[in-house]
């Protein structure tokens, strides 16, 4: 995928003038989708984030076909869309733009269910890792340590939920992570979850300026940084294929990543953490890096 | 003024009701869903245009879709609806955007 | 076309009739019957329709859901602890103005665990915006589900009916229903227009975007009013029903017993009202001029009609097999709420599927006239509650 390739995409997804907050991650993946999918999809929205940023009646901001649907029900409504357009021999994609909370916690059972049924729906993750929409409480993919209204002192005592390599080890076809970071990619992983079909799930990193409590304008360079200190890695499995991608590739060698603590130090979420809880972090970023070179040994494209 | 119900033409009633579902409770696309964002700017990105090498970083990771930009030409910015985030000026790898206090 | 089934197959024969294309369900007795025949129904390939078997009753709603707001003509069932899981989904369908149909095969709510008939779960979603109806029958639960699509569907009403059966009286007992043949279902049932919206790839709209708080109110009072009108197209699809298929099953929303010339009369709804009414030719003939009136449909409740059947007689009782705790049974307070200067006696009956036989029926009703004849029914404002084996 080229940028002017995607700057010719015929849907904006957003469109200007929406209620998202400055420098908001959630935008910037859905101008990709936007463009990457076209005006042939459905959009099945879960409570979050996007239940604000589509906008004020009468107007949307989202150039989609959009169904504004309860917490817990999202990938269950798009099954549900999935079935109707099938019965009635109609094409398009249908998509659950949905936020960590929406997946990985209320909805779970629901996502795990139409995983199961390999039910051909995509579905984004947008994950800014705590529930922002209600003000900054913590969920199951909140990182731990952080300091979010409902761990506001100590921070958060559990450990980050890992959606996309549980949706992976339910045998869907294809799943990713993907960063506002690197836009491009992203829109290449949506490229390709649309040639497969069945369920796909991307894992979108999208760091939160108010939650996180950075400067809007940093949205894109911390989720860069989360890179490039190895504490998102990028990968994709697509058919029973592992992946590790470019962008993440060079930081399977620890040497070269930055220090955990540059990417820590631009958020107000970690600003008390004491140097033991930055090593910590580190040997956690170090332990994930373990797992997922072994997953791309075992499932990864060399194998005999 | 309170309003009672007295059923008249069930037919022309229901007429109308059905238009005012499909009224009320369907949203179409349009810019300024939330009315002109723009008024939240405190900085203003201005494209130096001697700067720029129109690469389209910008247009990119732009959160609101406020850069128009065409590949070799000038990124234009939509100051009605720019919420002044910073984002372009931050990823611009020639640094040829300034974020300029707004009123000045 | 005559035959004996269960009441849960008589349900799932009026889905097949009704051509549904969607259908999702969740495990729960004694609903279970009605979708396990669905299953096999597609599987065999009588029916052409997605059968999306899902993780929880929350989704099975959000399925058809799903399925509804894109076109598709749907169907699930459920009981109990199902339907109260499904609580937020039936709202948010109601609200959707989707002409969703669901069979609920009513039963006790827990602890204890019970397996058994009352009201209570159906009548919990009397405020969500779903047309409640009760059936009495194999045969009514047969035809209320048939014609819950022709009313759901309709321009005047687009709301989604629940059609309530009692557990296991009327879900696992096999009676003869007559059924019409596909071919006249069609003609009288088209297929789905897709109203209020559908949501189809290309039209992008967003449904149900944040806006002024008026515009809740609105829609609000947009549904109540679709709610009084469906009164009248309740009436008149169920009279149109009656004349081409001839099934016997009464029409409108109330089903008057021997109510000519009644002095009193019972009030109640769903299976035991079969119960009822022998106890009323019981006591028709020992001279009681009793007569019943069996809603068959809670929501819209039935104002008008109740109101005039109160104004003539000198007293009601109200059969009540559900209660609100802290208050009093629940038909009995919505009889009640519009009974006038009608005196209303509420007797709480049947929870858990407790066993009410016409003769218990014959002895609350005469119990009540008596009261009433010796000036006691002033004391009727405490609901009663009829458990004869506690002493």
């Amino acid at each position: 995928m080229s940028l002017p390739r995607l700057a010719q995409g015929k849907n904006r997804g957003v469109m200007p003038g929406n209620p998202a907050c400055a420098g908001c991650p959630h935008n910037i993946g859905l101008r990709v989708m936007g463009r990457v999918l076209g005006t042939n999809s459905i959009l099945v929205v879960p409570a979050g984030c996007t239940s604000i940023i589509s906008g004020f009646y009468p107007r949307s901001s989202l150039t989609f076909p959009v169904l504004h649907v309860p917490f817990a029900s999202a990938p269950a409504v798009a099954s549900g869309v999935r079935a109707s357009m099938d019965i009635k021999g109609e094409e398009g994609v249908v998509v659950v733009w949905s936020g960590d909370g929406g997946a990985a916690d209320i909805g779970f059972a629901t996502l795990s269910a139409a995983a199961v049924r390999n039910e051909d729906i995509l579905v984004v993750v947008s994950d800014n890792e705590a529930y922002m929409n209600t003000g900054v409480q913590a969920s199951g993919t909140t990182t731990w340590k952080a300091l979010t209204t409902t761990s506001p002192v100590l921070g958060k005592s559990e450990e980050k939920k890992d959606i996309a390599l549980i949706m992976m080890f339910h045998k869907a076809p294809y799943v990713a992570t993907a960063s506002v970071a690197f836009p491009l990619d992203f829109a290449e992983k949506l490229e390709r979850a649309l040639s497969v079909k069945g369920f796909r799930l991307i894992h979108l990193h999208s760091p939160c300026p108010p939650g996180w409590r950075f400067d809007a304008g940093k949205t894109a360079e911390v989720a860069r940084l989360a890179i490039e200190s190895g504490a998102w890695i990028l990968w994709e499995y697509s058919q029973g294929t592992f992946k590790i991608s470019p962008q993440s590739r060079p930081y399977a060698d620890k040497t070269r990543r930055k220090p955990i603590a540059e990417y820590l130090k631009l958020q107000g979420r970690f600003s008390h953490l004491t140097q033991e809880d930055v090593a910590e972090i580190e040997r956690k970023v170090d332990e994930n890096w373990r797992l997922v070179l072994e997953l791309e040994r075992i499932y990864g494209p060399q194998k005999p | 003024m309170s309003v009672k119900y007295l059923p008249s033409d069930l037919n022309k009633e229901a007429e109308e009701d059905l238009r005012k579902i499909r009224e009320k409770l369907l949203s179409l696309p349009a810019p300024g869903a939330s009315g002109p964002t723009g008024s939240w700017r405190l900085y203003r990105p201005e494209i130096s245009a001697a700067k720029c090498v129109k690469c389209g970083i910008c247009w990119l990771y732009c959160p609101e879709d406020v850069i128009s930009w065409v590949p070799r030409e000038l990124p234009k910015i939509d100051y009605t609806y720019c919420k002044g985030c910073g984002l372009c000026a931050n990823v611009c790898p020639v640094k040829a955007i300034d974020m300029v206090v707004e009123g000045e | 076309m005559k035959k004996v089934l269960m009441g849960s197959h008589a349900v799932a024969e009026a889905v097949r009739r009704a051509r549904v294309e969607v259908i999702s369900a969740y495990p729960i007795t004694p609903q279970t019957v009605i979708v396990e025949k669905l299953a096999e129904m597609v599987e065999r390939g009588e029916l052409k329709a997605k059968y999306v078997r899902v993780e929880s009753e929350h989704s099975a709603l959000a399925v058809v859901y799903g399925s509804s707001a894109s076109g598709a003509r749907v169907f699930t069932a459920t009981s109990s602890h199902g339907l109260l899981y499904m609580y937020e989904m039936l709202w948010w369908v109601a609200n959707s103005r989707l002409p969703v149909v669901m069979a609920v095969a009513t039963r006790a709510i827990g602890p204890p665990w019970n397996i058994h008939t009352d009201h209570i779960d159906a009548l919990t979603i009397r405020d969500a915006g779903w047309i409640i109806g009760f059936a009495e029958s194999v045969q009514e639960a047969f035809d209320m589900t048939l014609q819950a699509y022709k009313v759901a569907e309709d321009r005047r009403v687009l709301l989604p009916v629940m059609v309530a059966l009692d557990g296991f009286i009327i879900s696992h007992t096999s009676e003869p229903v007559v059924m019409p043949e596909e071919k006249e279902v069609a003609e009288w049932l088209p297929p789905r227009e897709p109203l209020p919206f559908r949501l189809e790839p290309g039209k992008p709209f967003a449904v149900g975007n944040l806006g002024p708080d008026s515009v809740t109110m609105e829609l609000r009072w947009n549904s109540w009013r679709a709610a009084e009108r469906a009164k009248s197209v309740i009436q008149e699809v169920s009279v149109e029903y009656e004349k081409r298929f001839s099934t016997g099953t009464p029409t409108g929303l109330v089903e008057k017993y021997k109510v000519d010339g009644a002095k009193y009369l019972a009030i109640s709804t769903g299976a035991w009202s079969g119960d009822v009414k022998e106890a009323v030719d019981a006591l028709r003939e020992e001279g009681y001029e009793v007569g019943l009136a069996r809603l068959r449909y809670m929501r819209p409740f039935p104002r008008e009609e109740l109101q005039e059947l109160l104004s003539s007689v000198k007293a009601a009782v109200v059969l009540d097999r559900s209660v609100s705790i802290g208050h009093m049974g629940i038909l009995g307070s919505e009889v009640k709420s519009i009974a006038g200067r009608t005196p209303v006696k509420d007797v709480i009956a049947g929870l858990g599927g407790v066993d009410v036989s016409y003769e218990d029926f014959a002895s609350i009703l005469k119990g009540a006239v008596e009261e009433h004849e010796a000036g006691l029914s002033s004391e009727w404002n405490v609901a009663e509650w009829h458990m004869p084996w506690v002493t």
